[in-house]
């Protein structure tokens, strides 16, 4: 597998994903978002964690608007795996590969902690290593990771299995308790935690690397 | 030409912020304040020839990047 990862000035979660995805046995091509093209042949695209622009205006939005955000958006909809994670995930819904909005969080604070996270019904890539209803552990560092959308949303993502995470305690007052989702074709996934950080039992865990693993295995 | 834009949080969303400076406010006594909402003030310079070019231009602006309609809701004024 062939895997791209996106920088934006500010991602700092690069290295830990270009470490997590080479655990799993996947090549990494890293990609700056002033480049107008995607290189060719890459399997799947991976937005890192950080603060793109320091968060300026919007988290994410700013980064939304980068070169390489338009070949990203027809990658995406010609039906190519994008996943984002913390402020990747911010990009994806300002750029409207995903629905919804990530608010600052209920309690005003940054948190970062490990967080249990629900492994909801989702027939994807990213979860066929898991079971519904396993709790994994995954941490979180973010300070606007609160989802929001519109009731009409929540319920189609629900109706249509696009909620593969969920926290158990939700700890920054996310709609639905939901910290990520997919697309339609669930080939699109983003997600506040990082599980990029749990890939060695050194680091804590080995949750992440199950994660990595099912993306790697069911491609 | 100065335009300024305005952006507010939708009232349906929860505002931490505002909370934050109300509970401030409150511990300063400051006991007549029943709600806070903090939002957003965008000033631009543009170079147009008339202030309905210039709305148009901020207007363009406010849905393609500076509003995000999820959360979001703006007014557009001229100075």
């Amino acid at each position: 597998m062939k895997s791209g990862i996106i920088i934006f000035p500010g991602s700092n979660c690069d290295n830990e994903l270009q470490n997590a995805l080479e655990s799993v046995g996947s090549s990494v091509i890293r990609i700056w978002h002033k480049e107008v093209s995607l290189p060719k042949n890459l399997d799947i695209i991976f937005l890192p964690g950080g603060f793109s622009y320091g968060d300026y205006l919007r988290p994410g939005a700013i980064a939304a608007k980068s070169p390489i955000l338009n070949s990203i958006i027809s990658f995406g909809k010609a039906g190519g795996y994008i996943v984002g994670i913390c402020n990747g995930f911010q990009v994806l819904l300002e750029s409207g590969l995903l629905i919804g909005a990530l608010l600052r969080n209920k309690n005003q604070k940054f948190i970062c902690k490990d967080e249990k996270i629900l492994i909801g019904a989702c027939d994807s890539i990213f979860t066929k290593n898991f079971i519904p209803g396993e709790v994994v552990n995954f941490p979180i560092a973010h300070n606007d990771g609160s989802y929001f959308c519109t009731d009409k949303s929540l319920k189609s993502l629900i109706d249509n299995e696009q909620i593969p995470f969920s926290y158990l305690e939700n700890p920054n007052g996310s709609k639905a308790n939901i910290a990520g989702i997919c697309s339609l074709n669930k080939r699109v996934l983003g997600l506040m935690p990082h599980p990029e950080r749990v890939i060695f039992k050194e680091n804590g865990g080995t949750d992440g690397f199950k994660f990595f693993n099912s993306i790697i295995k069911n491609f | 030409m100065k335009v300024k834009l305005e952006i507010r949080l939708n009232p349906d969303i929860l505002d931490p912020q505002g909370d934050a400076i109300n509970n401030a406010l409150q511990q300063m006594n400051f006991k007549s304040v029943s709600s806070v909402r903090q939002g957003k003030l965008i000033e631009l310079d543009i170079n147009a020839s008339s202030q309905e070019e210039a709305q148009n231009l901020v207007k363009k602006m406010a849905e393609e990047l500076l509003v995000n309609p999820i959360m979001e809701t703006y007014i557009i004024s001229m100075e």
